[in-house]
């Protein structure tokens, strides 16, 4: 296989279960104990008897680390991300968080303007290694706490991107955006934190997942090919990786055999794990739940097209939200977000059996 | 609010009040050339001057020491001078060329040099104050013996960033001094237009911490408020909200005629120029000499002049280095 992407089973792995919530509450402090400038600043995210983050990826760590390194914040979303930013030029390595994704859009001055800019404004001088966590996907909350936002992200320049699916690569990614001298936004999704207690989702996946007990780390840039095939190739990030998975069964008992990939940063983008694959099968599905204009699923279509346009047998076809924004009702959610029926339906409709 | 003086550091030698004079009329001299450069369509961009104001930026930075930081807006030149950025790399970057302190990748509303102890001006309005509030927080983490100098204008305290930021810097006691140049208008609009205190130094009321309003057109005055924050803020006792009263005689920005602003009131802050003032306070202290005045200007002219010849033969950036900087690869 020529493409840089990686192919990994979890029957190659050999470690504990664990869930996301557990396996990121693990990387930071792996990365807490080996690097002393790594802080970690956020809203609830080490108060004595509170919850750890609005996901309880940080419980416990207060207690191991100090209210000096696990910094209780106020509700200020835009400086905890340009606090974070000015720490970072100064030497620390700040793990900052928002509770939702959404609340990013607080924080887009500073993320855009400041932390985004400032080697390149500085001419090189300077570096911001900052990372900023923050839950997305639709989970019934509504318009304003269930945004899925990477394509924001991915479109401005000086910011890494990173999307994992599961806690094994929740795990490699986040260790490998604390060490990055770049600010990476962390994208997390809520139905894939596997959160335990008051703070389980109830329509959340059980996607616990073998961590091993050695360290490792996952390179930015590098896709996952979950599942290979050779009719179509299925881009997928976050939940949508899962969705593709199942509607990648699905199809098989009908003679499709489609490829998977999953993304795991959208920058860098894996661009030859994309290419190769299409030029192997001729088809190409990009699964997103991030609305349909001006998605990242978009910027696939025009590389691959750029790139592949020989190759293809059929046009490009994207499964994401529509545009509107993500509403309450369960079954108006369920309509909005991808379904595997989509999914499959999609796939049936480029590939011709 | 001020606190006692202490007695070390407590007055300013006549050298230092010597350098501060000299420092303020290279500031004012250095906007004079510039503001002629761009008439002459020699530079690109456009700029934000700063003639008026050198008081506000020698005083502050003059109690600055190695290794502190200074965070400035999209009005920075004389807070870079001021600071010790050095004037051909501030006049190559203006000129956009690729030996400008930030390499012809920010232009006058970005310059700083990190190495001198100025990040890169942020020219958002008030988007620089959580970068020197996160500044701070790092020397306090580190234990190192430094402070920020943050400086914004009073339009940047209306901004949420401002807020947030100074509230956060108050809760952590963090090294940090918010300089805030009251220059009573943000672009063309009044600050009674947007401000219901007087001072903007009473806001620091809300945050917890001292709030202090200084004649920003004495640079000793200035220094001195300074200093107390300063020291202060090194001490570990958190922030302070030095609100620094002084006008900007140029426009907005090149295009700005100011007619917003009334003649006289104009004039009357002419009259109260602070390198006038201080020029004649030395000279009656006699501590300079007219021939001292005029060998000070000569000399600036000379480092101007040259610094400007520098500029215009320096190499430019090569058009693709456009893409280089974007990440730490």
């Amino acid at each position: 296989m020529s493409s840089s992407a990686s192919v990994i089973s979890s029957r190659e792995l050999r470690g504990r279960e664990m869930t996301l919530v557990e396996a990121l509450r693990e990387a930071l402090r792996e990365e807490m104990r080996r690097d002393d400038r790594v802080i970690l600043l956020g809203e609830d995210i080490g108060v004595e008897g509170g919850f750890g983050g609005a996901f309880t990826v940080t419980l416990g760590l207060s207690e191991e680390f100090g209210h000096h390194r696990v910094i209780d914040t106020p509700i200020s979303e835009a400086a905890i991300a340009g606090v974070a930013a000015g720490a970072a030029m100064a030497g620390l390595r700040p793990v900052a968080d928002v509770q939702y994704g959404d609340f990013l859009f607080l924080a887009m001055d500073q993320l855009a303007n400041n932390a985004a800019k400032l080697r390149y404004m500085s001419g090189g001088k300077l570096a911001v290694p900052m990372v900023l966590r923050a839950p997305v996907g639709a989970t019934t909350r509504g318009s304003q706490h269930g945004q899925s936002l990477e394509a924001f992200f991915m479109h401005v320049p000086g910011l890494k991107v990173a999307c994992p699916s599961n806690p094994y690569d929740g795990k490699g990614l986040l260790k490998s955006a604390i060490r990055d001298d770049n600010p990476v936004i962390f994208f997390e999704h809520k139905l894939l934190y596997g959160s335990k207690g008051a703070r389980k989702e109830k329509a959340g996946l059980q996607v616990a997942g073998i961590v091993p007990e050695e360290e490792y780390l996952i390179p930015f840039g590098e896709a996952k090919i979950v599942r290979p095939g050779r009719n179509v190739t299925i881009v997928a990030n976050l939940l949508m990786v899962h969705r593709s998975m199942q509607a990648a069964e699905i199809l098989a008992s009908q003679s499709i055999d489609a490829e998977v990939i999953d993304v795991r940063t959208l920058v860098p983008f894996d661009w030859p794990a994309v290419f190769d694959s299409v030029k192997k099968t001729g088809r190409l599905i990009i699964v997103e739940e991030d609305n349909l204009t001006g998605g990242w699923g978009a910027e696939v279509a025009a590389r691959v097209a750029d790139d592949c346009i020989g190759y293809l047998d059929a046009p490009i076809r994207r499964v994401a939200a529509p545009d509107t924004p993500p509403p309450f009702a369960p079954i108006m959610e369920q309509f909005y977000v991808p379904s595997v029926e989509r999914i499959v339906s999609t796939a049936k409709q480029v590939v011709v059996v | 609010m001020s606190e006692p003086l202490p007695d070390s550091e407590a007055k300013l030698t006549t050298q230092q009040r010597v350098v501060m004079y000299r420092r303020m009329l290279l500031c004012r001299m250095f906007e004079e050339r510039v503001y002629y450069l761009f008439l002459e369509g020699r530079l690109p961009g456009t700029i934000h001057q700063s003639q008026g104001q050198e008081a506000s930026a020698v005083g502050v930075c003059s109690v600055l020491r190695s290794g502190d930081m200074i965070t400035s807006t999209h009005r920075p030149h004389s807070h870079a001078i001021a600071r010790g950025v050095p004037v051909t790399s501030l006049m190559a970057e203006l000129f956009a060329k690729d030996t400008g302190c930030c390499r012809g990748k920010g232009g006058s509303m970005h310059v700083g040099d990190r190495d001198a102890g100025m990040l890169p001006a942020i020219a958002i309005v008030g988007g620089g104050i959580p970068l020197a509030s996160g500044y701070a927080l790092a020397f306090k983490y580190l234990k190192q013996p430094n402070i920020v100098a943050c400086f914004f204008g009073e339009g940047a305290t209306n901004i949420g960033a401002f807020h947030e930021a100074v509230n956060m810097a108050a809760i952590w006691d963090l090294p940090v001094v918010f300089v805030c140049e009251n220059n009573k208008y943000a672009a063309s609009t009044a600050v009674e237009k947007v401000m219901k205190v007087k001072h903007v130094s009473e806001r620091a009321q809300a945050y917890g911490i001292p709030g202090e309003t200084v004649d920003g057109n004495d640079v000793e005055i200035t220094y001195y408020a300074m200093q107390r924050a300063a020291e202060r803020a090194r001490a570990g006792k958190g922030p302070t909200l030095l609100e620094i009263e002084t006008y900007r005689f140029a426009g907005h920005s090149r295009s700005d005629p100011g007619h917003y602003r009334a003649a006289e009131e104009v004039a009357s802050w002419k009259e109260r120029d602070p390198i006038a003032r201080y020029e004649k306070q030395l000279s009656t202290e006699a501590l300079i000499t007219p021939e001292d005045m005029a060998g000070f200007k000569a000399a600036i002219d000379r480092e101007l002049e040259e610094a400007i010849h520098l500029a215009e033969r320096d190499p430019s950036p090569k058009p693709e280095d456009c893409l280089s900087d974007v990440f730490v690869s």
